[in-house]
């Protein structure tokens, strides 16, 4: 292929650099876009793909370098400003008014450039019921705090959408929504690409890349390493451009034959919530790493959630090496050791604005005081040093606050927060949301031990290929009920997808 | 290894050698305050020769030491995410309802003891109405001033009532001194250095940050986050009590108009002292300086023969100057 014209790119960046303090997040990083393409931007978890993006958007300003659109040299300085020069950008991290409708929030810039003094409810509800019929089913008139996460990133979608934009910046939109979803929003990319609108794609799944995207740019380290043809490359080469050295398997090896145990570590007999789940029963095995499946909305959280006792009133029997537990509580809950990792690490895993430190020891702070409840912070900073090498985090020191991290090192900081407290039972919802391909292989590989070594594994994820890599066996979760159970060669998406939407195995091919 | 102030993450630093601990201790707000008050020092020295006598130092710290317990108490509600504006109001109760019992034949420290009961009721009431009716702090305490002021008005008909007869051991310590320094000022620094320590080094505290750094995550980290604003709450209350009583001691009366506007006072100290209105972050000895700055500010401006009213003005340019730098650094820090 030659090198485009420059008639053929709409955006330019030559030699950006931005520093944090001591962090150098971009150095000297240069990026071509094209009209019309869809163009990937992967890196690992703090490569800078965000910060660069923020730049483009004119939330960040650059310390040096250049940024041309359409040949000019623009400097951008608000995100405002992005929006007139028609740069939409949809997020990383969900923003939106909770309390507002859906179809305010996807007006909000419409509507506050608008000249008009009074409001037109039915006007917006009815242009984004428009918009949001392509996108799935959700109500305008809802208050966003009612929605799940994946329908709150469809409207996050829906609102760059309204934008009319030339360029489309996605940050990891994916990475919240269902599989189902995720192919509706490559349909859209797809035809706004044909429109010549020209999308920059930020993505940590190999897969949607090579499916969707024209060309691919990787950045290691705030450094430009390679743009490259998907056509013309592998995943292995992309990969390697992202880690700078070669990752041989995603998925850890599962369980042997021979290493299956009978032995039963957590029992969850007709566990009912009488608004969202009933009578649900299952058991988790010692070694295994059980997969929960199911659409947004079957109830994998909210059954999870009720185990732990963190939300619902909930009856059933909850059963911990035979022993019926008797909680009220989720402190109760940590206190015998079942611990649950939430989906929404930004809303409810961390404490954005305190230390990493302190992050992970907010399960119990006991643990690094002296009996008479006197903190010692040498063994809390040596606890957040410990759990953080084993999930091989990148920081600066463990006193820096969470909020200064790259999503997906948040996302070890809510993992080590876990591990904190040596768990028998974990829940993982979502575990590897937003987290680069090494550190997802590390995860992995990190559940797989903790399973060999006795701790319960329980996996939410609405990544298929992920719950197939990684379980041993799957529970398919539909409508607040357990629809089926896959294992061994069962375990494929379309058994997963037809138990998930219909309830029942798909019939047997002749 | 280096120290830690609070367990936000601002104040941590990593390890490292002289240098950088100077240099950690220069961006925080508690040495900024320190060279505020210290610079406030040496321009009143200069400005008034009466200033750095020790009648007046005795009566600024006299001044300031009182409300500081109270500080203390606020404080720790606003870390928890909450704000009380019921503080003069419950302090003057205190007053009022010891006063009352005493001159009906009670002993002073029963009557005493009774009273600071009293207060902590109020605050478990009002702990009660925002943790299980779900009603906002600031409504709540809104309420509870009025309520607490009009019952301080019912039981003294509006006038002071004098209590001639207190036993010299009970006005002891809210005039007497061991040695040279005023039982007031001992008072207040063991309250100081007992919360400061328990905010900064146990778990017990430490639960109160999570709590009002987002009380969502704290939650889903085991902490009954609904206790714990329940106990900051009703913590912030005593503490007033406590105010009262030892205002009752040192002007031998229950003033029941006392505390007017003392709310304002409290929270501009602490916000002053790094305390966040939304929550999860704020030391004690910040909030001290804080208060100590207002505190000799209004005692200069008086010395200086400034009007009342001008004070006023001047203490709230302070807070508003205060607030807005903070906000920039950290900004620039962020
Ligand atoms: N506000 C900030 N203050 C300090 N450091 C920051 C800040 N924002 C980002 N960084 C640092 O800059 C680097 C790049 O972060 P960035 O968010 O751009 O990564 P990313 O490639 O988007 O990662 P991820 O895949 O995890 O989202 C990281 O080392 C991060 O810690
Ligand atoms: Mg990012």
């Amino acid at each position: 292929m030659t090198a485009a014209s420059h008639d053929d790119l709409i955006l330019e960046i030559a030699n950006l650099s931005k520093s944090f303090g001591p962090v150098r997040a971009l150095r000297g990083v240069g990026f071509q876009l094209r009209r019309g393409e869809i163009h990937a931007l992967a890196g690992e978890n703090g490569a800078g793909k965000s910060t660069l993006m923020n730049i483009i958007d004119g939330i960040l300003r650059p310390d040096s370098g250049e940024i041309r659109l359409d040949g000019q040299p623009v400097t951008i300085t608000s995100p405002a400003m992005a929006q007139t020069l028609g740069i939409g950008f949809v997020h990383q991290e969900i923003a939106l008014c909770p309390d507002i409708t859906v179809a305010e929030n996807i007006f909000m810039a419409a509507t506050n450039s608008s000249r008009a003094l009074l409001m037109d409810f039915r006007g917006l509800e009815r242009r984004a019921a428009e918009i949001l019929r392509r996108l799935g089913d959700i109500d305008p008139a809802a208050p966003v705090r009612s929605l799940s996460i994946s329908q709150q990133q469809l409207v996050e979608i829906a609102k760059a959408l309204t934008l009319d934009c030339r360029v489309l910046i996605l940050d990891e939109p994916t990475a919240a929504l269902t599989e189902r979803e995720a192919q509706i929003l490559f349909e859209i990319m797809r035809t706004l690409a044909g429109q010549g609108i020209s999308i920059i794609y930020i993505s940590h799944r190999m897969v949607e890349i090579f499916d969707n995207c024209d060309r691919v740019t990787v950045l290691r380290d705030g450094q430009y390493i390679a743009t490259m043809n998907v056509s013309e490359t592998t995943t292995g080469e992309v990969v390697s451009a992202m880690v700078g050295r070669v990752i041989d398997s995603l998925y850890p090896p599962k369980l042997a034959e021979d290493e299956r145990s009978g032995e039963i570590i957590l029992d969850v007999r007709g566990l009912t919530d009488r608004q969202r789940y009933r009578e649900v029963s299952f058991q988790l095995r010692k070694g295994e790493i059980l997969g929960l499946a199911g659409l947004i909305g079957a109830g994998r959280t909210e059954i999870v959630k009720g185990i732990c006792r963190l939300e619902g009133t909930v009856t059933g029997d909850v059963s911990l090496h035979g022993r019926v537990l008797h909680l009220a509580h989720y402190a109760d809950s940590i206190a015998e050791g079942i611990v649950y990792l939430s989906e929404d690490r930004k809303g409810d895993g961390l404490f954005l604005d305190m230390s990493i430190a302190v992050n992970v020891s907010a399960l119990s702070v006991e643990q690094v005081a002296t009996r008479a409840g006197i903190i010692d912070d040498r063994r809390e900073t040596e606890q957040a040093e410990r759990l953080g090498g084993r999930l091989n985090l990148r920081y600066g020191h463990v006193g820096q606050p969470v909020s200064a991290l790259s999503g997906g090192n948040q996302q070890k900081v809510a993992i080590a927060k876990m591990l904190s407290v040596s768990p028998k039972v974990i829940f993982l919802d979502e575990p590897t949301r937003g987290v680069d391909v090494g550190a997802k292989a590390e995860i992995h590989r990190i559940l797989r031990d903790l399973a060999r070594g006795g701790v319960g594994i329980v996996v939410i994820s609405s990544e298929l290929p992920e719950l197939i890599g990684v379980c041993d066996r799957v529970l398919v979760v539909r409508e607040g009920r357990i629809a089926g159970e896959v294992t061994d060669d069962e375990m494929t998406e379309d058994t997963i997808m037809y138990l998930a939407s219909l309830g029942e195995q798909p019939p047997v091919a002749s | 290894m280096s120290t830690v102030t609070t367990p936000s993450g601002k104040d941590r630093g990593a390890s490292g050698g002289i240098l950088d601990t100077l240099r950690r201790l220069l961006r925080m707000r508690e040495t900024g305050l320190v060279l505020i008050i210290l610079a406030l020092f040496i321009a009143m020295a200069f400005a008034s020769p009466y200033f750095l006598t020790w009648n007046n130092m005795r009566a600024m710290a006299m001044a300031f030491a009182v409300e500081g317990v109270v500080v203390v108490g606020m404080t720790i509600l606003l870390i928890s995410g909450g704000i009380d504006l019921s503080v003069g109001s419950v302090t003057a109760l205190a007053m009022v309802i010891a006063g009352l019992l005493f001159l009906n034949g009670i002993d002073p420290w029963v009557a005493s003891g009774m009273a600071i009961a009293v207060c902590t009721a109020i605050g478990a009431a009002m702990g009660f109405f925002v943790t299980r009716v779900g009603l906002h702090h600031f409504i709540v305490s809104l309420a509870v001033m009025v309520i607490a002021r009009g019952l301080c008005l019912l039981g003294t008909g509006g006038r002071p009532i004098g209590l001639y007869t207190l036993p010299p051991e009970f006005k002891f310590i809210g005039q007497g001194s061991i040695g040279v320094i005023p039982v007031v000022i001992v008072i207040f620094v063991v309250v100081v250095v007992v919360f400061d320590f328990l905010l900064r080094r146990t778990t017990m505290f430490r639960k109160v940050f999570y709590t009002g750094s987002n009380e969502k995550a704290a939650a889903y980290s085991g902490i009954r986050t609904k206790k714990v604003v329940f106990l900051t709450t009703t913590l912030c209350s005593t503490l007033c009590g406590v105010a009262g009583i030892i205002y009752m001691a040192r002007f031998g009366s229950a003033q029941p108009t006392f505390g007017i506007g003392m709310e304002l006072n409290v929270i501009a100290a602490a916000v002053i002292g790094g305390a966040s209105l939304s929550g999860g972050s704020g030391t004690i000895f910040g909030a001290i300086l804080g208060t100590i700055l207002l505190s000799v500010v209004s005692s200069s401006l008086a010395l200086l023969d400034v009007s009342v009213y001008w004070q006023d003005i001047i203490r709230g340019s302070i807070l508003l100057t205060a607030v807005t730098i903070d906000h920039y650094l950290n900004k620039r820090r962020g």
